[in-house]
């Protein structure tokens, strides 16, 4: 049986086909085994040179016994991976509107500058001499982040939105520790990424949640009301995870700093202001930007991704190691705290190895080259304009719970009260999705909204891909309110698989392949 | 604008649906102050032909690796990555997917994962594996927190011989946790220590068995934290969790990625089933779907920051995906068999140079055992050295002080790596440059 795709409906078995193939395949769809149990002993994929092993200097501690990897020729090894590739679903190959993570266009031109061998095969500890255009490059791009937020300066080493997060709170730290000043609580509205609490918690402090106003935005009030001597700083996402812009931003900032606590804007949605709005003219101390959001650079199926973290004067010698100044030989790196001291820094310390996420930087850089400051006011417009027209279009079908206070930003929210008594819930719609060929929206994120969806669409997104997806969410809508549960009840019907035991994963954790172990049989 | 799909005649169309005059418009909760009305004051935009000239100008003021006999180690390597893996990394897929919180279309995610860390705990001689953190300086500090959290105790002694750029993110991220942070030996370990941190092969080169280390630790209640820098060497030496090691990790870039001018890279982080529900970031974990089909998805995920917030174990949440996948096809490819022929190969390469360079006058060999990197001491400094043979096209390796500025026990001290990708007359090369100048 075909679906309307043309693409067999199950693989082996189940419920939803009356067709079963002799292989398990199911068209181009493959069935692909684990690596370790398609290896064989014997076979290698890389040809090397015979070492010669005339004496060790190993100490005797030569590795006895086997290591247990599979070997497999080149040919086997591509095919293996080129089969998984096929389960994943990618932005390049449908619309992706995970809200908070912007999935925009990831341009090749940017990956074929990152492998320049100029800077791909470049050595972090090889001379300074030897890398000057390297840190050229960093320098370049520290400004261009400084002047794209009116900040002064910038720490480029952390390695993620959340290891800025990190950054941004230890100069918090550090500021108020070199004033002799110890705080102890950090204010993080309800709405915030899981990342914000998390990390306050990391660097010792105590979170307390402050709530949303009725409008989603922070209740700025409630927030005067929780300010005092013994609050550090606020983490405020701006524009926050409602998809809103936090039009207090400024009357928050006064007060924040009147009670002399740090102001930190969590850059996860910067793309959706950057060229029109610059967050250093809203009273802000530091924020983390996030290159593999606003700056195209790959998600890549979980990472690496790069966070830099602007910084406000009075949090800039805090700045952590390396910095990259100007001497009179060109760029120089400064990697040692006397060194630091002699250029009037105080740093708190490291975040990490080396230099920070150079490869992202090449990335971005050649994704800022491209757009240039024109390129980029315009993809911010597009990105808040596809998703006002897409929350335009949907709310008389689904349910915008902030719908009425305006326009929203770079993301759509909408919450599942269109869905009330329909039996139906936000997961099956998000999975019903998946059978009608888009990636879900994120959903039951943020907590502030019953069953969250929020959908970002980005500026990478043409009329017509925007026009099919509110088509379809359209109908999905409609279906939920009509009583067509079946289309959900189990969906997704048509991905390379149903619905997975998230409960038994978890109860009897398997997190590798072993051996001997039986395999997985049908948990009925 | 060739990445932006909307025509003129698009916007004002949808700007019609939503009832509004311009873009602008749409940013009327942005106070009026903050609204900028001119562009930023970066270059206009440009096509492919000119970022291209623009980029390779900047590439080329840098002395690439693969162009000049090259030497240097430190916590990089520069190995050689079959062509296959960074072309599967660059299909759609794999570039441009997201973290596979959606299971049914993200199994291909999913399962290397799990193959990653399979492959981990087979090379570690562990029990479990994360899915990766940043990088093998952030995921020792990661570990350490790890340990606090096991223990229940605020102490920490770090190895004088861990490399110093570890050493000083664990101690940052430390401090800021209120956990004390020591240098010392298992002389130092009292029964408030919560762990020892050890690196083998260590920051010199040296080999050592780490059993009696973590003897010492567990007799005082502690755990011993092993760090691998170089993964290769595991292909040639006894594993840390076959010398008692409670958590090992380390740096993975060494296996499919290049040098990156220091990154990104691929942290891992391997440990016993028993510490299992205190590791830090992402797991992959095996289970069926509704049809009784294997799959895959992320598990355990209470501990984590979008779940548990402030309680999570951690705050990480993007790691290093790309660069587990570029790892994970590039030990595929080398099996067990290649894998071990790489990590002897290296071995081999490093005694060759070991034994050519310490014949120089002026040059003696600290380390007398060592993977594929080893310590010489010159007779004379050896930063000033370094930049004499880099004049040269001669990249001799890391000098320690660069790393230990204020160690007068450093300022001669040269680490040297070699790779498989050294070649005899690159050996030649730099033991006859360090000839003429020492």
């Amino acid at each position: 049986m075909m679906n309307k795709q043309g693409r067999p409906t199950a693989a082996t078995g189940g419920d939803t086909a009356g067709f079963t193939t002799i292989s398990g395949h199911s068209g181009l769809d493959h069935e692909e085994k684990l690596i370790f149990e398609l290896g064989r002993t014997g076979k290698c994929g890389v040809d090397l040179p015979e070492p010669e092993l005339k004496h060790d200097r190993l100490g005797g501690l030569r590795r006895r016994g086997t290591i247990g990897l599979p070997g497999l020729s080149e040919p086997e090894v591509v095919r293996h991976f080129v089969r998984l590739s096929r389960k994943n679903y990618a932005i390049d190959s449908g619309f992706y509107p995970l809200g908070s993570c912007t999935m925009k266009h990831n341009p090749r031109l940017n990956e074929k500058m990152a492998r320049l061998a100029g800077f791909a095969d470049i050595h972090p500890l090889q001379p300074v001499s030897t890398v000057q255009g390297a840190l050229a490059l960093i320098d370049q791009l520290a400004h261009w982040l400084k002047l794209l937020t009116n900040m002064p300066a910038v720490a480029m080493s952390p390695k993620a939105g959340a290891h800025g997060e990190l950054c941004g709170l230890m100069a918090i730290k550090a500021a108020h520790e070199a004033r002799g000043d110890r705080r102890t609580v950090v204010l993080v509205p309800e709405s915030a990424h899981g990342t914000n609490p998390a990390t306050a918690a990391l660097v010792g402090y105590t979170v307390e949640e402050v709530p949303a106003n009725e409008r989603g935005r922070v209740d700025l009030e409630a927030l005067k009301a929780k300010l005092g001597p013994h609050v550090a700083a606020i983490m405020l996402t701006n524009p926050n995870t409602c998809g809103l812009f936090e039009n207090d931003m400024i009357e928050i900032s006064k007060a924040v700093h009147a009670a002399g606590a740090y102001f930190y804007c969590d850059g996860a949605n910067f793309n959706a202001i950057v060229g029109r709005v610059r967050p250093g003219d809203l009273g802000i101390d530091a924020m983390h930007i996030n290159l593999h959001k606003t700056f195209s650079t790959p998600h890549g199926g979980g990472g690496p991704g790069s966070g830099p973290v602007v910084l406000s004067a009075a949090l800039a010698p805090f700045a952590p190691l390396p910095l990259v100044v100007h001497g009179k030989d060109g760029f120089q790196l400064v990697e040692d705290p006397a060194t630091a001291k002699a250029h009037d820094a105080q740093p708190y310390g490291r975040m990490s190895a080396f230099h920070g996420q150079m490869g992202m930087f090449t990335r971005a850089m050649a994704y800022m080259l491209s757009h240039g400051a024109d390129g980029l006011h315009t993809a911010a417009g597009d990105a808040v304009l596809n998703a006002n027209y897409v929350l335009a279009s949907l709310k008389d079908v689904m349910t915008a719970p902030f719908g009425a206070t305006g326009p929203c930003m770079h993301e759509a929210l909408f919450d599942d009260s269109f869905l009330k008594d329909t039996g139906v819930t936000t997961l099956d719609i998000a999975k019903a999705m998946i059978d009608e060929g888009y990636h879900p929206m994120t959903m039951y994120f943020p907590l502030v909204v019953h069953g969250a969806m929020l959908i970002e669409p980005t500026e990478t997104e043409s009329k017509f891909a925007l026009d099919e997806f509110i088509r379809v969410m359209k109908g999905l809508a409609t279906a939920a309110k009509s009583g067509d549960k079946a289309r959900f009840e189990g969906a997704p019907h048509l991905a390379p698989r149903r619905r997975l035991d998230e409960t038994a994963a978890a109860r009897k954790p398997v997190l590798r392949w072993i051996p001997s172990a039986p395999r997985a049989e049908a948990a009925e | 604008m060739r990445y932006l799909p909307l025509t003129e005649a698009d916007r004002r169309q949808m700007l019609g649906v939503i009832g509004t005059k311009s873009v602008d418009d749409l940013f009327r909760d942005v106070p009026a102050a903050a609204r900028l009305t001119t562009l930023i004051d970066l270059p206009m935009h440009a096509g492919e032909i000119e970022v291209e000239r623009q980029m390779a100008r900047l590439a080329a003021r840098n002395v690439s690796a693969g162009s000049v006999p090259f030497f240097c180690g430190a916590g990089a390597y520069r190995h050689h990555v079959p062509a296959s893996v960074d072309h599967l990394i660059q299909r759609s897929e794999y570039l441009t997917s997201y973290t596979p919180y959606q299971p049914e279309i993200a199994q291909g995610t999913l399962q290397y994962l799990f193959e990653f860390q399979t492959q981990i705990c087979m090379l570690t001689g562990m029990e479990v594996a994360n899915a990766s953190m940043y990088d093998g300086s952030t995921g020792t500090a990661e570990a350490v927190l790890m340990a606090a959290r096991v223990t229940g105790r605020k102490r920490v002694v770090l190895s004088r011989q861990l490399h110093p750029q570890y050493a000083e993110t664990v101690r940052t991220t430390c401090e800021m946790a209120d956990i004390e942070v020591v240098d010392g030996d298992a002389a130092t370990l009292d029964d408030k220590t919560a762990c020892f941190v050890v690196q083998n092969p260590d920051f010199y080169g040296s080999i050592a068995d780490i059993t009696p280390l973590s003897d010492a630790a567990h007799a005082k209640g502690a755990l011993l934290i092993a760090v691998v820098t170089e993964i290769v060497s595991l292909g040639a030496i006894t594993p840390p969790g076959e010398m008692g090691a409670d958590i090992v990790v380390g740096e993975g870039q060494s296996i499919g990625n290049a040098l990156n001018f220091g990154g990104p890279y691929l942290g891992i982080l391997a440990t016993r089933q028993k510490f299992l529900r205190q590791m830090p970031g992402r797991l992959a974990g095996e289970t069926v779907d509704a049809e009784g089909r294997r799959g895959f998805v992320l598990t355990l995920s209470t501990r984590e920051q979008h779940i548990r917030r402030e309680k999570a174990t951690s705050n990480i949440c993007t790691n290093s995906g790309l660069c587990v996948l570029a790892f994970t096809i590039h030990l595929s490819l080398l099996g067990e068999d290649g894998f071990r022929r790489l990590a002897a190969l290296n071995h081999d390469r490093a005694v060759l140079a070991a034994d050519r360079l310490s014949k120089v006058k002026g040059v003696e060999l600290v380390t007398p055992t060592f993977f594929n990197e080893f310590t010489l001491k010159l007779s004379k400094p050896a930063a000033a050295v370094v930049d004499t043979l880099a004049g040269q096209g001669i990249i001799a390796g890391v000098p320690v002080s660069r790393l230990k500025p204020n160690d007068p026990a450093a300022a001669n001290l040269l680490l040297v790596a070699v790779t498989e990708t050294v070649t005899p007359s690159d050996i030649d090369a730099l033991a006859g440059a360090l000839a003429k100048v020492l």
